[in-house]
């Protein structure tokens, strides 16, 4: 067995996921609290959220920098790469896959390797959220803690406004990304297996 | 070509038509004539009168708080009056008859029936400190008094000058009592992104009662009765639209059925202005997520048997 084993996620990889995972899911607890707060029973105090928020927000933007950073010091960014040859087919095949294959007990279409370790639908959401909707997060986080950042008016909106839009727009999709990608890990020969993965950093293939 | 050129076209005509609309507004309003006399002086920094006793012309520096900004003047509601309706026509002579210092003045109520409002003045916490001796001109220069209603950046700016003149200026404040005016900035520090919510909000919309709407703006209350639940405006039933938005609601229309949909071409306060078609829209969202994934279980548990 111990031959099988793929090391894929680095101690610096393992450390930032933490933090992100931690962060991530206060700020979506503080955020949500916030859209949603009203006077007789707010889920959490009003204020405290927007401390807590502002608070977790900056040491989350921190953290990406490092991933971002660290991403292609580490040469782990080649994972990112989506190449475009076949795209389209190679996604509709893990999706197959879910939906029917892993079902049936089938085998899988792509295996896992130290030179490819995101099947293509991995891939794509993890590219999508750490590229896309992240970034945005953070840019219309920063102009919110400024505003003044913000230009005042577009057309006869408010840029606050659109800012604010952006923002939670982004971040609820996140939210999204976070329960499919935790439900998606639970698919394996063990429902806890991955988890395993993430802490220790070693993958059993099989 | 043209046709990437005419949106273009389209801003110049809406920006050069504003600027003529603007400059004509400004045309309209016309110093009266009897005005000058007295601006001669008060309309500037320095003054000069010609000394009989010394047979020469001095110049002085005029007292800054005696200056009569003639631009603000005519932004006013009182443009269109001559300074001697309010004041002695003895003005006219300089210098002033001493016994000018002590008459009393035209006040707003010698003229305008504000009697609902002098109520309410009469119980904010000024009145009751200080009497009578703490008067409407205070806050609203008769020399340059209005009402801003159209842009709520300006509005929001020209009221909290109102009390900031005076808050902000330990000699005006001092003329009152004899401690120090406290630091609004470090009083207020409870309040994230202060600068913004200042910019935002009125001082009244705080210190008046959250549930009394207009005629009560004059009621200032004492600071521990202020407001200090963020949800009193970060929520659905936000006291704004009672307040400053009041104008506003007027003509809501609940377009695009945002709630609280009349602060929003002016602001974005959270809580206050959620969208009840993205609220519904992410629901699905959320809601189709967890359906493939609970039908995903299902069928995996069916099929390990
Ligand atoms: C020659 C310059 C001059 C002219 C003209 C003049 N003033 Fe004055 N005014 C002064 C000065 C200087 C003071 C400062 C106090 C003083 O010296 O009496 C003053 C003071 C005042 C005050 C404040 C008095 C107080 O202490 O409460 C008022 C009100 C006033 N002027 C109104 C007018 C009006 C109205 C006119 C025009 C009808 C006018 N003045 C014309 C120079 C002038
Ligand atoms: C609508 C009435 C009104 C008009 C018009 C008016 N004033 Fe006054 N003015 C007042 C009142 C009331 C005060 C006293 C303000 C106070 O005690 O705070 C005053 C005060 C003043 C003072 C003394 C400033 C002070 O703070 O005590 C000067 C100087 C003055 N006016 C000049 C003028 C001049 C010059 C004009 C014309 C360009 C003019 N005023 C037009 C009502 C008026
Ligand atoms: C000398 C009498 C006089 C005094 C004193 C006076 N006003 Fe006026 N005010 C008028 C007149 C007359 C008008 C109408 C002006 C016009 O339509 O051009 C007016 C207009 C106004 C308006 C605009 C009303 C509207 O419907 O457009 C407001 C608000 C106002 N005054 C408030 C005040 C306040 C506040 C004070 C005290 C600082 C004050 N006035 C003192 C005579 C006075
Ligand atoms: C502590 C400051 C303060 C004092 C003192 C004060 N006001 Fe005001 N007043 C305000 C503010 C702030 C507003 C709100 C203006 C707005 O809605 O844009 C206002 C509004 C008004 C308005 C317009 C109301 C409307 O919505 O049409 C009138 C008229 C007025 N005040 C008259 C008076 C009179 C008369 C007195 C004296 C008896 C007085 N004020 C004393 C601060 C003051
Ligand atoms: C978001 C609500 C809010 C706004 C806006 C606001 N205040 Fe306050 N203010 C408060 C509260 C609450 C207190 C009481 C603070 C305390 O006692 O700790 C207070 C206290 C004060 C005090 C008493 C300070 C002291 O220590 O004696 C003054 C004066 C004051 N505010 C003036 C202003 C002025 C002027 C403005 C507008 C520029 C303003 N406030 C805007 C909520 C507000
Ligand atoms: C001409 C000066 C002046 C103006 C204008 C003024 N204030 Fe004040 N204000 C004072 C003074 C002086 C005190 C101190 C009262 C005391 O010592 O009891 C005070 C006290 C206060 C307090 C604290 C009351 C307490 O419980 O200690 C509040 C709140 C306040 N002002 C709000 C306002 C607001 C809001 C406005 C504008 C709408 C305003 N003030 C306009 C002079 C002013
Ligand atoms: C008097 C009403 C009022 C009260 C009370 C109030 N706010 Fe606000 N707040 C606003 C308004 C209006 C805006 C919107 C500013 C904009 O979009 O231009 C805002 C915006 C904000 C923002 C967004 C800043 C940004 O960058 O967009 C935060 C965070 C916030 N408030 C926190 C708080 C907290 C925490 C409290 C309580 C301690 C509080 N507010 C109390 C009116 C209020
Ligand atoms: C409690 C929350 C989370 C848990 C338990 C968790 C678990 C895991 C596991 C087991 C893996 C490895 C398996 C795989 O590659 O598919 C993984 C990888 C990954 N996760 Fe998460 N995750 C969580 C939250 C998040 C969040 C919030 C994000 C981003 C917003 C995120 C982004 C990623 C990325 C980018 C990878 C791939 C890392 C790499 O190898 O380069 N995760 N996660």
């Amino acid at each position: 067995m111990s031959n099988n084993k793929l090391y894929l996620y680095p101690v610096w990889l393992r450390i930032w996921h933490g933090i992100n995972a931690l962060g991530i899911i206060l700020l979506g607890i503080t955020g949500l609290s916030m859209q949603y707060t009203n006077m007789e029973s707010p889920l959490l105090k009003f204020s405290s959220a927007v401390s807590i928020h502002n608070l977790v927000g900056i040491i989350l933007m921190i953290s990406y920098f490092f991933f971002f950073i660290t991403n292609i010091i580490k040469n782990n960014i080649k994972h990112y790469r989506i190449s475009l040859n076949g795209l389209v087919n190679r996604l509709m095949k893990q999706g197959k896959y879910y939906v029917f294959d892993y079902l049936k007990g089938n085998p899988k279409p792509f295996h896992i390797s130290e030179e490819e370790k995101f099947n293509p639908l991995q891939q794509i959401s993890y590219v999508g959220a750490m590229y896309i909707l992240v970034p945005i997060v953070i840019i219309t986080g920063i102009a919110l803690l400024y505003p003044g950042m913000i230009i005042e008016k577009i057309y006869s909106f408010s840029g606050i406004r659109l800012t604010t839009f952006l923002h939670s727009l982004a971040g609820f999709f996140i939210l999204i990304f976070l329960i499919i990608h935790l439900y998606v890990i639970t698919i394996g020969q063990h429902p806890l297996r991955n988890f395993k993965s993430i802490i220790t950093g070693y993958h059993e293939a099989e | 070509m043209t046709t990437r050129l005419s949106p273009f076209l389209f801003f110049l005509f809406l920006f050069v038509s504003q600027a003529i609309i603007l400059q004509a507004q400004d045309e309209e309003a016309i110093m009266p004539e009897s005005n000058h006399v007295c601006l001669k002086c008060h309309g500037h920094k320095y003054y000069s009168f010609f000394n009989e006793y010394k047979d020469l012309t001095e110049r002085k520096l005029m007292n800054p708080y005696f200056v009569i900004d003639s631009v603000s003047y005519l932004q006013g509601e009182h443009k269109g009056h001559s300074c001697t309706d309010c004041h002695s026509s003895d003005y006219e002579n300089y210098p002033h008859i001493a016994d000018l210092k002590i008459q009393p003045k035209m006040t707003c109520v010698d003229c305008h029936d504000f009697e609902v409002i002098a109520t309410e003045v009469k119980k904010s916490v000024h009145v009751e400190a200080f009497g009578e001796f703490f008067h409407c001109e205070l806050c609203h220069d008769p020399h340059s008094n209005k009402l801003v209603k159209s842009d709520m950046a300006e509005l929001v700016l020209y009221n909290n000058n109102r009390c900031l003149n005076c808050h902000n200026d330990a000699d005006k404040y001092q003329v009152f009592t004899s401690h120090e005016n406290p630091q609004l900035l470090s009083t207020h520090d409870w309040l994230p992104n202060q600068a913004l919510h200042f910019t935002r909000v009125r001082c009244i919309e705080c210190h008046t009662s959250v549930t009394d709407t207009s005629d009560a703006v004059h009621h200032i209350l004492p600071k521990e009765q202020a407001v200090h639940n963020c949800n009193e405006c970060h929520s659905e039933n936000s006291l704004l639209r009672d307040k400053l938005y009041k104008h506003q609601l007027k003509q809501d229309r609940s377009e695009f059925n945002f709630y609280n949909s009349f602060i929003l071409n002016d602001a974005y306060v959270i809580g206050a202005n959620r969208n009840y078609y993205v609220n519904l829209i992410s629901l699905i969202i959320f809601g189709c997520t967890l359906f493939g994934i609970i039908i995903h279980v299902i069928l995996r548990i069916i099929k390990r048997k």
